[in-house]
């Protein structure tokens, strides 16, 4: 009985001494939390994707509550109603963000854009890049090894085999821009995700002068500017031997891909037009 | 040229080492030992041997194939390497299905459940050889005796190894040289010092392993057991600590990488094993101390750093 | 025992094909096409225009900033276009393109081979003519020698040494150059020392080269304050930083200037090059170039003129062999592998080396067995494991805590995996991206 009670007595008191030493390290290193930051994380979808730019849905709440304005502050999975309420918690505006979604700006697949030799160095864009040029006369294009692929935390771009070019999921895509800075040759541009997903765009960023654009790969952008003059709007653009397309200007008239001689110019996700033209839209 | 040339980053040549260079070079270096176990316990050594290397190579092929479903590395021979290590720790009148337990053990639990090669923590044939051992003590700590030319499997002759007699503070009656030609009860492998030590010289000549690990082990159970006033010699030769030292603590996978934390690893698994022999409840050490060194490992490799160029020295 | 560095190294086969080959001179190319960029820095700024006439040491084109240098011509003839072309970096560089006629040099230039001893100019004088002549590191990184000469203020340099070591393996162009123009370096090492203010310098030669050592020796005698130093036969023996290390024995620190040792490391070539534009007022525009490969007819060294296409020199070797499937400007450890087989020479090429397609392709990487014989082999005692694996898990800024800028890029680690593991390929990447981290941190402040 005695021992019993030695043990439950001395167990006891050490667990007293501990309870009041905790009690004063916890008060002595206390860390000062506003309380908003977890109500604007539970208002976060909560993935964790670190498409904000910020590691995890914490550190964006994080910065959040710190920044005087939600400018530039998006999350890309939730979109403007999540940054709505977010805005509500912290009683700040928020600007409408347009969806939008990335765009692969190159069609320099296997049959269009012959290989003159080998790499064989590690799988990895970036290493290849800094290497050199790439394995076809198009030092642009893309490189295909599938640096945008790993960068995508949403699984909404994938390799195919066929053309060895990325192929991005529409429906996947939150247009987090981890791939366009995960991409070397910078082939990968978020444009505006249009009406019913409709857009168009120059699927190509060769800034060589036509005739060796055109060497290197059929389906370059060889700056011919028939697109620029061809346009209503002003939206296109030649610089350096390349077109490009203002996505804020452009109203989809689809007039320029209709006269680009090499296919450059994709309009996607449109009804076929009348058989005899359908040739020239392809998808992305 | 309509052939396309091939464009890489430097340097575009290769020294030729391979893994399996290494591995197969570790196995080569394991010959003399088995020979050595062969002649003293025979027909057991053979098949207590083939068993582990074909079990090990079974699973290992089955794991990688139907649960890991990547591509299968059992060439690479790291399966065989660990098969006849786990061999050569285990007494050599072995039932099968035992080792058919360990061999699956230190595969499936200790290498593959990590990811397979490269990734394990633990030294597979270690994490199996101690399975069997807690789990099997009976069977795992009767050792047959040695006896030239020998023909018995399970129906040896047992009797105790120096360790456990030194255990229990009975003289050992072994000579210096019989343990060094390895005419000593033990596991399958560790006997036969002088065999041990030829593996150990071919590995350094093929330059697969340095001195650090295997030279720090065994002089600091030789200046320990020297300090609490016991027989290093003996300390030396006798149980696991050669076959430990040179072939199972340095193991690529689990030892640290920089030469500093190779000698820290193998002090430390000197001192604990002289700590377990002399104190701890087993007679033997060696491979708990080196699964115990396993694990600070990456901890060693966090904080002992090589020596870098231009930082101690500066100018002058 | 011979000197050698302290930490790591590697034993390549040596495969110096071409040793002992004398240097012959390689026809004038019908086109040169010389680059605006040959040289670490600042491309150069072309002051001729299309349809200029050139003779052969006419100035192109002048440096375009500190670290930077002139480029001349090396041919004579009328400059055709400015225009890009691919060069070793594998992407489109401007070039000068000129349509070779006769061989005129400028009159300044003294083609006589007569050796001249005597030079009176000063230390400014010597820097000046080093910078008009355009003169570059020929070892390879092509650092702009004027600059290199003119430590920061603050630091001294107490002694000259001279690389001659040719660590890498095949290449043999220092090494034929110090058997045929031994005199000629010892008065380009004498120059250089003047310029630094220096009364030492050491030749560091690689053990392996028993014929330049002995002939180096036996002339020195006559050059006082300059000794000759054998070298440890090991991988990047001729490595700036290894260099210092093996010959006064003194560590660069870390993310430090080699000045900081109180050394000044130039190639021989350098100082043939020296000797050349100070002496003979001649600008650099030809250098010794090795041409070399297992399956290669007749592996040799050659005196080039810039801008020549490496196709015609291959040519000149006895064409290429059809088992051909890796081409490298430079050595097989460190040098560039090249797309095309026009490309032109630069300052910097020396060497082009034709590997075999049994020896070209990498083997399939398998995972790291932690084996440390990278650990082991890397001469800047780093761990190339783990910054090749925090590189590919772009954890950046743990790459520059385990010091990923102290890497020399040498190849050490790829060379020896036993998995053959792109290690190097991660840290190049890994190099880049910390570089441009710690230069924008730099920019802010």
């Amino acid at each position: 009985m005695n021992l019993v009670l030695i043990a439950t007595l001395s167990l006891g008191i050490i667990g007293a001494i501990s309870a009041v030493i905790l009690y004063f390290v916890a008060q002595k290193f206390k860390v000062y939390e506003d309380p908003r930051n977890g109500q604007v994380e539970e208002a976060l979808p909560g993935a964790n994707c670190g498409g904000c730019g910020y590691p995890g849905c914490k550190g964006f709440a994080d910065a959040c509550v710190k920044a005087e304005s939600l400018d530039g502050l998006l999350c890309p999975v939730g979109g403007t109603p999540v940054m709505k309420k977010v805005a509500a918690i912290l009683g700040r505006e928020v600007a409408e963000s347009t969806p939008k979604v990335a765009v692969l700006r190159c069609n320099g697949s296997c049959n269009n854009r012959p290989k003159t030799n080998l790499y064989n160095g590690a799988k990895s864009c970036a290493i290849e890049a800094s290497l050199y040029g790439g394995e076809t006369g198009c030092a642009f294009g893309c490189l295909g090894n599938g640096d945008c692929v790993k960068a995508c935390a949403f699984d909404a771009i994938h390799m195919n085999p066929e053309t060895g070019l990325p192929e991005i999921d529409d429906e996947k895509c939150t247009a987090c821009g981890a791939c366009v800075k995960a991409c070397p040759k910078m082939i990968i541009e978020l444009r505006k995700k249009g009406p019913k997903s409709r857009r168009i765009f120059v699927s190509c960023v060769n800034k060589d002068k036509g005739a060796t654009a055109r060497k290197a790969c059929i389906a370059a952008c060889i700056g011919c500017g028939k697109c620029a003059k061809e346009c209503p709007f002003d939206a296109i653009t030649i610089e350096n031997n390349l077109a490009y397309i203002d996505d804020n200007k452009c109203r989809l008239c689809r007039k320029c891909e209709a006269v680009c001689p090499t296919g450059a110019i994709h309009a996607i996700n449109f009804p076929p037009r009348k058989p005899a033209e359908t040739e020239s839209v392809s998808e992305s | 040229m309509d052939k396309k040339i091939i464009i890489s980053p430097s340097p575009h040549i290769h020294s030729g080492n391979s893994v399996e260079g290494c591995m197969y070079g570790v196995l080569i270096a394991l010959i003399p030992a088995f020979l050595v176990s062969l002649y003293f316990f025979g027909l057991g050594a053979l098949i207590v041997t083939v068993t582990s290397v074909l079990s090990c190579v079974i699973f290992e092929y089955l794991i990688q194939k139907y649960i890991l479903k990547g591509k299968p590395t059992i060439k690479n021979g790291s399966a065989i390497l660990t098969g006849v290590l786990l061999a050569f720790n285990v007494p050599s009148n072995l039932p099968v299905w035992i080792i058919i337990i360990g061999a699956l053990v230190a595969i499936g639990i200790g290498k593959m459940s990590f990811g397979g090669l490269g990734n394990n923590i633990f030294n597979p044939a270690l994490v199996g050889r101690v399975f069997l051992l807690i789990s099997f003590p009976v069977q795992m700590t009767t050792w047959p005796k040695p006896e030239a030319f020998n023909t018995h499997y399970l129906d040896a002759e047992t009797g105790a190894t120096p360790l456990s007699l030194i255990k229990q503070g009975i003289p050992i009656e072994n000579t210096t040289l019989d343990l060094l030609l390895g005419n000593v009860g033990g596991s399958l492998g560790e006997i036969g010092a002088i065999a041990l030590l030829l593996g150990f010289a071919y590995m350094l000549w093929k330059k697969i392993i340095t001195w650090h690990i295997p030279v720090s082990i065994l002089a600091t159970v030789a200046i320990f057991s020297l300090l609490i006033g016991i027989d290093p010699l003996t300390q030396l030769l006798t149980g696991g600590l050669l076959l430990g030292s040179i072939f199972m603590a340095t193991d690529y996978v689990t030892s640290p990488m920089s030469s500093k934390g190779m000698i820290i690893y193998g002090v430390a698994i000197g001192l604990l094993t002289v700590i377990i022999r002399q104190w701890a409840a087993y007679p033997e050490g060696m491979s708990f101390a080196i699964l115990i060194m396993n694990a600070f490992t990456p901890l060693i490799n966090m904080y002992v750093k090589p020596k870098r160029f231009g930082e101690v020295v500066k100018n002058g | 025992m011979l000197k050698s560095f302290r930490i790591g190294g590697i034993h390549p086969p040596e495969n110096k094909l071409s040793a002992g080959k004398p240097v012959q001179s390689v026809a004038l190319p019908k086109q040169a096409i010389i680059l605006l960029g040959q040289h670490i820095g600042a491309p150069a700024q072309a002051v001729v225009n299309k349809g200029d006439s050139v003779k052969v040491g006419t100035l192109l084109a002048k440096a375009g900033g500190f670290v930077s240098a002139n480029i001349h011509s090396s041919v004579s003839g009328t400059v055709a276009k400015i225009d890009q072309i691919t060069d070793v970096s594998g992407y489109k560089r401007p070039a000068i393109f000129i349509d070779v006629e006769g061989d005129e040099w400028e009159e300044s230039i003294d083609r006589s081979s007569t050796l001249i001893k005597e030079c009176n100019l000063s230390d400014k004088e010597i820097i000046q003519r080093i910078s008009d002549c355009g003169i570059v590191g020929l070892g390879g990184a092509t650092f702009p020698t004027q600059v290199k000469l003119s430590p920061p203020p603050g630091m001294k340099a107490s002694i000259l040494i001279i690389n001659g070591v040719e660590c890498e393996p095949y290449l043999t162009s220092d090494h034929q150059l110090m058997m045929e123009k031994t005199e000629e370096i010892l008065v380009g090492i004498t120059i250089l020392k003047k310029a630094i203010g220096v009364d030492r310098a050491v030749i560091g030669i690689e053990n392996n080269k028993k014929d330049a050592i002995a002939k180096m020796q036996g002339l020195v005698s006559s050059y006082p304050g300059i000794t000759v130093c054998p070298l440890k036969v090991k991988y990047p023996q001729g490595g700036e930083k290894q260099l210092i290390d093996a010959i006064i024995r003194r560590q660069v620190p870390s993310g430090g200037l080699p000045i900081a040792t109180g050394a000044v490391v130039q190639n021989v070539g350098t100082a043939f090059a020296v000797y050349e534009a100070v002496q003979k007022n001649k600008p650099l525009f030809e250098r010794i170039v090795t041409v070399t490969g297992k399956s290669l007819k007749s592996p040799s060294n050659f005196l080039v003129r810039i801008g020549t296409p490496i196709g015609q020199l291959i040519e000149a070797a006895g064409g290429m062999p059809e088992d051909t499937e890796k081409i490298i400007s430079g050595g097989p450890m460190m040098g560039k592998a090249i797309v095309s087989t026009e490309i032109p020479t630069t300052k910097g090429c020396s060497g082009v080396l034709l590997i075999r397609n049994l020896e070209s392709a990498r083997e399939e990487m398998s995972p790291c067995i932690r084996c440390a014989k990278c650990v082991s082999a890397c001469p800047m005692g780093l761990e190339p494991n783990l910054l090749a694996k925090l590189s590919t898990f772009s954890n950046w800024e743990k790459c520059e805590h385990e010091h990923i800028m102290d890497c020399i890029e040498c190849g050490s680690c790829s060379y020896t995996c036993p998995a053959h593991r792109p290690l190097l390929d991660f840290i190049r990447l890994g190099k880049g991206k910390v570089g441009n981290i710690i230069r924008s941190r730099a920019a802010k402040k």
